[in-house]
């Protein structure tokens, strides 16, 4: 009477049966790496604590304390501006480039090389050689990279657009490679101008490419740290009436590390959750971004 | 049979990757130490351990004495069976490292605390040293550092001068001889003289005083302490970390800084980026004077032979009496949340260092004195400069500096403000440097006070 039930497909098949076994060590990794150390975070961010077997928990004083913080606020706006010119710049750039170097230009290869190789450099290593360079010319004029804000912004910015506008080249390239010849051919047979070519077809047809550009140089320009670190370090500070200063190029990564190593045993705890909110930040940013752009991508 | 050898296959793979993804959270995987969760203040002297079965971990912040350290560990080891490691950190990462060492399950035993800020930092992990066989040791408690309720958190390991290094045979070459410094007046008259016949000569007065990070604390750590001195003494002495300052001989400060900068081979404007390496201007006759302190005197007398070492002279009243700036960020603390044996041990190893007669000789070769009763004697000129000083019954000028809180906050802004002023040597830019310093100190208090 009663009907055998049948057994389980995923039990027949014998990938499916091991699965865990390939799954399980990358799942694990990311618990242990990722996971653990992040809910662990989260907490040290109520706490009060030297070294974390020692955490004292304290509630959301580290929060209040964090978002009163001038020097965080400062840091917050700089990063803000810095990130929106930076993810300008290099999309804008880094399209441009990959425009031309997929027009057939001679030699494109070894463009596509050159322009791409900044990007196996080091954050800090890039910071200390661009620091060198920016110095070399400044010395001319009496000063350097340290004694101006304007200086140590559009510095970063130079560099930051060296850095990636070969990576982000190498994504656009892939995307306008995609581009279908029978589309581009229909439009010049329906004679459409370069422009409209371009802005018409290719555009809308490489908008998954820009999505994904815009993304990284948005989530690195505000996870910016290493660059930031060795070109100015946060100088020039402005010393307030009070005494305490503002360090002017200081975008909130460092600001975060600075805190955390800065001032006095509350300080770690606070640091945290300056962390805590910088990610909150960046994770509601990245996904607003890829949902404006992805609204736009164009089925083919 | 197939199938078996798939599933082995399959099983060794994931092995494999398991094992590779997860080395790389080595090291800092193990958080859990119950070492670290024993009650700070349990341990006392008297409860220690059996040294012989403890083990030693130094975390060091001196990388120069690093190889030394590294030979006496190994000759410790040979000597007694009691194992010595000891890891170097440099001292501007120090507290990180410090802060993710001391989480794992072994953590240092004995590490540095040299300032006051390192007692409210770490104070809580150090064992009270009182009454230990290494404080025995000691010939004076000059060096040490306590906190607020008198507990002996470390104690000095050799200690240090700083001031001026001269080169006698420069000054006599422009026609002045040594005896005239005694005061600034002398100081500022002989350095304005070789600067303005700086190309006559060959040479300028001072080497560079580059704001760079391996150079600025030659002027917001060491040269600021004549403020701070002088505000200490005039206050009877100083038993902790004052809330303010009154900046009174900031004018003092500037006396000497201006001096430093505007008689000096490098035009003050160019000393923010740095890259001026002021160690090989002096030690290649290229400038008189350098900025610095008695560690140099190896590097140093190897090609200046007379090289001495001479206070800063800034125009303070009675400064003719002033002798140099003595003192120590050279503290040893031993861990509190390691076992009895571990402390025992670590402390064993210590009165090792400062009494056995090869390796404290060792030791003082690289540190150059040792404020222990067994200890070798000094070869450094520089510290025998400062022992003649108080010979000849000048103060000395006690490090102050010390006390500077949130240490790297507060120098970092005053390096800014410097660079500001190195630029255009302007009143309002020399305000803004009062403000970092005077004003910067409050601030700083505040911050590294708060709960």
């Amino acid at each position: 009477m009663e009907k055998r039930r049948p057994k389980l497909k995923i039990f027949k098949n014998p990938l499916r049966r091991w699965g865990w076994l390939f799954l399980g060590p990358m799942a694990a990794a990311f618990i242990i790496g990722f996971v653990w150390p992040f809910i662990q975070g989260i907490y040290l961010s109520m706490c009060q604590f030297k070294t974390i077997s020692m955490a004292k928990f304290t509630g959301f004083d580290n929060y209040v304390k964090a978002i009163t913080d001038p020097s965080f606020i400062h840091s917050f706006w700089y990063t803000a501006l810095f990130a929106i010119v930076s993810v300008v710049l290099i999309n804008v750039l880094a399209f441009t480039v990959a425009y031309f170097l997929t027009q057939g230009i001679k030699g494109s290869n070894l463009f596509r090389t050159v322009f791409f190789m900044p990007n196996l450099i080091g954050g800090i290593v890039l910071g200390y050689i661009w620091s060198m360079i920016f110095d070399g010319i400044l010395s001319h004029f009496g000063t350097s990279i340290l004694m101006e804000t304007s200086f140590g912004f559009w510095g970063l910015i130079i560099l930051m657009c060296w850095q990636q506008i070969g990576y982000m080249m190498i994504i656009y390239i892939a995307g306008l490679q995609a581009v279908p010849e029978d589309i581009l051919e229909a439009a010049k047979i329906d004679g459409a101008t370069k422009k409209q070519t371009l802005f018409r077809v290719i555009i809308p047809n490489v908008m998954p490419s820009i999505t994904i550009c815009t993304f990284l140089s948005l989530t690195n320009g505000f996870k910016l740290f290493d660059q930031n670190l060795a070109l100015t370090g946060g100088q020039p500070f402005i010393i307030q009436a009070d005494g305490s200063s503002i360090k002017t190029t200081e975008m909130l990564a460092l600001n975060i590390f600075n805190t955390f190593y800065g001032s006095n045993t509350a300080s770690s705890g606070q640091a945290q959750a300056k962390a805590v909110l910088f990610f909150i930040l960046v994770a509601a940013i990245g996904l607003i971004q890829l949902a404006a752009t992805r609204r736009k991508e164009v089925q083919q | 049979m197939k199938s078996t050898i798939k599933k082995i296959a399959a099983f060794g793979l994931a092995a494999l990757m398991t094992a590779s993804a997860l080395a790389s959270c080595g090291g800092s995987g193990d958080k859990s130490s119950e070492a670290s969760k024993t009650d700070s203040t349990a341990s006392t002297a008297s409860k220690l351990g059996d040294g012989s079965k403890g083990k030693v971990y130094w975390l060091n912040f001196k990388p120069e004495i690093d190889e030394t350290l590294q030979a006496l560990a190994k000759d410790y080891t040979k000597q007694t069976g009691v194992e010595v490691k000891v890891t170097t950190a440099a001292s501007g990462t120090y507290s990180q490292t410090l802060t993710s060492e001391m989480d794992k399950s072994n953590p240092p035993t004995l590490f540095v605390i040299g300032n006051q800020q390192g007692v409210k930092e770490w104070g809580d992990y150090a064992l009270d040293l009182t009454n230990t066989d290494i404080a025995k040791e000691l010939n004076t408690d000059a060096y040490n550092l306590t906190d607020d309720n008198g507990k002996l958190v470390s104690i000095g390991y050799c200690y240090e001068c700083y001031g001026i290094i001269a080169n006698p045979d420069l000054i006599e070459k422009a026609g002045h001889k040594m005896d005239e410094i005694k005061n600034f007046e002398g100081l500022k008259a002989v350095a304005e003289d070789i600067h303005k016949n700086a190309d006559k000569l060959g040479f300028d007065a001072f080497s560079s005083s580059d704001m760079d990070d391996s150079s600025s604390w030659r002027f917001t750590g060491h040269l600021a302490n004549l403020e701070y001195f002088y505000e200490e003494k005039e206050a009877g002495g100083w038993k902790e970390c004052p809330a303010t300052l009154t900046g009174k001989y900031m004018e003092n400060y500037k006396n000497l800084y201006d001096l430093c900068i505007n008689n000096s081979l490098t035009d003050p404007k160019d000393l923010a980026t740095g890259g001026h390496d002021a160690e090989n201007e002096f030690k290649t006759g290229k400038a008189a004077f350098f900025v610095n302190g008695s560690w140099e005197y190896a590097a140093v007398s190897e090609d200046v032979k007379n090289a001495t070492m001479i206070p800063y002279y800034c125009g303070v009243e009675g400064e003719e009496k002033a002798g140099l700036n003595c003192g120590t960020e050279n503290c040893w603390a031993v861990n509190a949340n390691v076992s009895g044996d571990d402390q025992q041990a670590t402390i064993d190893f210590m009165v090792w260092l400062v009494s056995d007669k090869n390796a404290s000789a060792k030791m003082v070769e690289q540190l150059g004195i040792m404020p222990y009763k067994n200890a070798a004697e000094s070869t450094n000129g520089f510290l025998n400069d400062a022992a003649r000083y108080t010979e000849e019954g000048c103060y000395v000028m006690d490090w102050a500096t010390n006390y500077q809180p949130n240490v790297d906050e507060y120098r970092a802004a005053l390096v800014s403000a410097l660079n500001a002023y190195n630029a255009d040597q302007s009143d309002a830019n020399w305000d803004a440097v009062k403000t970092a310093f005077v004003d910067g100190w409050a601030t700083q208090y505040k911050a590294a006070n708060a709960q």
